[in-house]
C-alpha cells in the first residue's frame, strides 16, 4: 500500500477510479494517482488473467495499462490526470477498437 | 519538408547537454522526449517537484537543475510527450524519424528529417526475474523513486527492498529522510564480491561517488535491517504480494510484506539503436548489450550517435560529458567546426568523463548481479507480457532453438507491448546457459520499428510523404 506524504504540495483535483471519486494531485500520472488512492493493482492479463499493477513507472513495462476516458490500454504511467478523468481497471483482453469506441 | 541539422531523442542529462552544445554551434536542433518535462529518469520531476522538503532527495538530484536552464536558453527546440518510434537512414544519408506526440485524445504522428541523430534514450532497470515478480505490490526501486520524485507517494506498512546496486541504497536513504519505514533491505551482492571489487578501490576512492556512497550506506545500515549475501528470493501472494521468502547460506526466512521494491542495476535501452541498424555488443562486466560506439558515441551507422547510459552504463555524472562529445562530433561532421577545434573543445568533457568514470569498474564488479538472479528457472516468468516461463525457454533452447529471434516465433516471448525490454537479457542468458554458449554468441532480439506500440489509427493519419514511407519500411540489416 502506498500513500501520499501529507506535506506534498500542489492542487487537488477529483478523478474517478472504477466509478469511485478520489482525489489526485494535478500533475500526477494516472499510475501515481492509483497508488496515492491505495490501489496497487490495475488490470488482469489477456494471457492467463493474472493480476498486475504498475511496475516500472517509466513507460517501459506496459503493466499499468488501464482504460482512460473510454480508451482502453492506455499507459497509466505516461498519462497525466485531468479533472473529471474516468479511469477503469481492465480484466483480460480488450475488444478490438471500433471507430465508435474511439470517440465515446 | 524542412531538414533539421540534428534530432536528439531523450531529454535526460546526456540529451540536454548534447542539445545545448549543438545549438551553441548554430545547429538547428530538436529534442524529442517521452516525458512532459526535461530531466530524464534520474532528474525526473526536477522542474516541478511536489515535495515540501526537497532535501529528501539529496544534493545529487538537485545538481541536475544545472542542465535545465542552459538548455532552455540554448535555442534548441524541445518537443515533450513525444515518442520516437522509427529512425531510418535514407539513401542520401539523412534520417527520417517517425514521432507520435500528445495525449491519446489529441495524438499526432509526424515525420521529421534530420542530418544527424543523437540517441540519448538512457537506461532501464535490469529485469529481476524471481518467483512472484509479476504480482501487484512488486515494483522496481526506480518506479518507487519516480513515485516519490513526481508525486510525493511513498510506501506504507511493511516494505522490503531487495537486490543490489547504488539505487537500492539511495532509495532506502531517501525514505529514511522522508520518514518512511523500511522493514528490511535484502542485499543480493554475492560473497567474495567486495574482495574482487576492492582491487579497483583506488579508482573508486578518488571517485565522486566514494564519500557520498559510504555515508549513505552507513546511514541506511544504522536505521534499516540489512540482510547480506541473500542467495535466493521468492515473492508469495495470489492477488498481490503478501510475503517475501529469502535464503542465505545459513538462514531462511519469510517476511510479511505490503510491497517489495526490486533493483539490480540498470542496463541500456537498446531497442531504438538496434532497430536503426546499429551493431550491438555484449559487455560482460555489465552483463548487458550496448551499441558499439567510438570515442564520440558514433555507432556503426554513419551520422547516428548514442550518448549517455544508452551506450553502456556510465552514470548521470558522465552523461553530460558524453552528450557534449557527441555534439562536437556532429558539429564537426556537419562542417561547423574543424577536426582541430573538435579535439580542442573535447578536452573539457573528456576530463569530466574521466573523473566521472573513476570507480565505475569498482561499482560494476561489486554489483554485477549473481547468475541466480539473472537466469531464472522453472515456472518463474521470463517474459512478463506473454507470460512465458523460464522452463519453456530453457526446454526449447535445449531442443535446439537457434536463438532469441526463433524463440519469439516459438513462444511469443518479447512480442508483447514492452517489445522485449523486460525479457531480452533474460532470454539471451537462459539460451546461453542451456546451450553452453556466450551471450555474445547468442545475441539479442532483433528489434524492429515501431519500437513503441502505435495505434493503427495513428499510422493511418500520418501525412503521406516519401519521408513517411521511408520511416515505416524495414531498415536494411547491417
Amino acid at each position: 500500500m502506498f500513500a501520499r506524504l501529507p506535506d506534498t504540495t500542489g492542487a487537488r483535483i477529483a478523478i474517478s477510479i472504477d466509478g469511485e471519486t478520489v482525489d489526485a494531485r494535478a500533475g500526477d500520472t494516472v499510475a501515481a494517482a492509483l497508488f496515492a488512492a491505495g490501489r496497487g493493482a490495475c488490470r488482469s492479463t489477456p494471457v492467463t488473467g493474472a493480476p498486475r499493477g504498475p511496475f516500472c513507472m517509466m513507460g517501459v513495462c506496459f503493466d499499468c495499462m488501464v482504460e482512460i476516458d473510454g480508451r482502453p490500454n492506455q499507459q497509466g504511467c505516461a498519462t497525466r490526470v485531468a479533472a473529471g478523468m474516468r479511469i477503469v481497471t481492465q480484466r483480460g483482453a480488450r475488444a478490438i477498437a471500433t471507430p465508435d469506441a474511439e470517440s465515446p | 519538408m524542412t531538414v533539421l541539422d540534428v534530432a536528439i531523442v531523450g531529454a535526460g542529462p546526456a540529451g540536454l547537454a548534447a542539445a545545448t552544445l549543438c545549438a551553441a554551434h548554430g545547429l538547428s536542433t530538436s529534442v524529442y522526449d517521452e516525458q512532459d518535462a526535461p530531466g530524464g529518469q534520474v532528474y525526473r520531476g526536477i522542474t516541478a517537484s511536489p515535495l515540501a522538503r526537497p532535501e529528501i532527495l539529496g544534493d545529487d538530484y538537485w545538481g541536475g537543475a544545472g542542465l535545465i536552464l542552459p538548455f532552455v536558453r540554448s535555442g534548441a527546440r524541445y518537443v515533450r510527450g513525444a515518442s520516437v518510434w522509427s529512425v531510418a537512414r535514407r539513401d542520401d544519408g539523412a534520417f527520417a524519424l517517425a514521432i507520435t506526440q500528445g495525449p491519446a485524445a489529441a495524438r499526432a504522428t509526424t515525420s521529421v528529417v534530420a542530418r544527424a541523430v543523437i540517441l540519448a534514450t538512457g537506461a532501464l532497470e535490469r529485469p529481476f526475474p524471481i518467483p512472484g515478480w509479476t504480482l501487484p505490490g512488486v515494483l522496481t526501486a526506480g518506479a518507487a523513486q519516480i513515485l516519490l520524485k513526481t508525486a510525493g507517494v511513498v510506501p506504507r506498512g511493511q516494505t522490503v527492498l531487495a537486490g543490489c546496486g547504488p539505487l537500492l541504497w539511495l532509495l532506502a536513504w531517501q525514505y529514511l529522510r522522508a520518514g518512511v519505514a523500511v522493514t528490511a533491505l535484502l542485499d543480493t551482492t554475492p560473497h567474495g564480491r567486495l574482495a574482487q571489487a576492492l582491487r579497483h578501490a583506488p579508482g573508486f576512492m578518488m571517485s565522486p561517488y566514494f564519500a557520498k556512497g559510504r555515508d549513505l550506506v552507513r546511514a541506511v545500515r544504522r536505521n534499516v535491517r540489512v540482510v547480506e549475501y541473500v542467495e535466493s528470493l521468492a515473492i508469495v501472494g495470489s492477488d498481490a504480494a503478501t510475503a517475501i521468502r529469502y535464503r542465505t547460506r545459513d538462514a531462511e526466512e519469510s517476511l510479511p510484506v505490503d510491497q517489495v521494491l526490486l533493483h539490480q542495476g540498470v542496463v541500456p535501452d537498446v531497442n531504438l539503436a538496434g532497430a536503426a541498424g546499429c551493431a550491438l555488443e555484449w559487455r560482460d562486466l555489465q552483463a548487458c548489450f550496448a551499441p558499439a560506439v567510438d570515442a564520440w558515441g558514433g555507432t556503426t551507422v554513419p551520422g547516428l550517435f548514442v550518448a549517455g547510459d544508452g551506450a553502456g552504463i556510465a552514470g548521470a555524472e558522465a552523461a553530460p560529458a558524453l552528450g557534449r562529445l557527441s555534439a562536437l562530433a556532429v558539429a564537426n561532421a556537419l562542417g561547423r567546426i574543424d577536426a582541430d577545434a573538435r579535439q580542442r573543445l573535447a578536452r573539457t568533457p573528456r576530463n569530466a568523463l574521466a573523473h566521472a568514470l573513476r570507480g565505475r569498474t569498482f561499482l560494476d564488479t561489486l554489483y554485477r548481479p549473481a547468475a541466480a538472479f539473472r537466469i531464472p528457472v522453472g515456472d518463474t516468468i521470463a517474459c512478463r507480457c506473454e507470460e512465458v516461463s523460464a522452463a519453456t525457454i530453457a526446454q526449447l533452447a535445449h531442443d535446439g532453438c537457434a536463438g532469441p529471434n526463433q524463440m519469439k516465433a516459438y513462444t511469443r516471448c518479447g512480442m508483447g507491448p514492452c517489445q522485449g525490454r523486460m525479457c531480452g537479457l533474460t532470454v539471451t542468458e537462459i539460451i546461453a546457459a542451456e546451450q553452453r554458449r556466450t551471450p555474445a554468441d547468442v545475441g539479442h532480439y532483433r528489434s524492429r520499428f515501431p519500437v513503441k506500440p502505435v495505434a493503427l489509427a495513428d499510422l493511418a493519419a500520418m501525412p503521406v510523404s516519401p519521408e513517411a514511407e521511408q520511416a515505416v519500411v524495414r531498415a536494411p540489416d547491417h
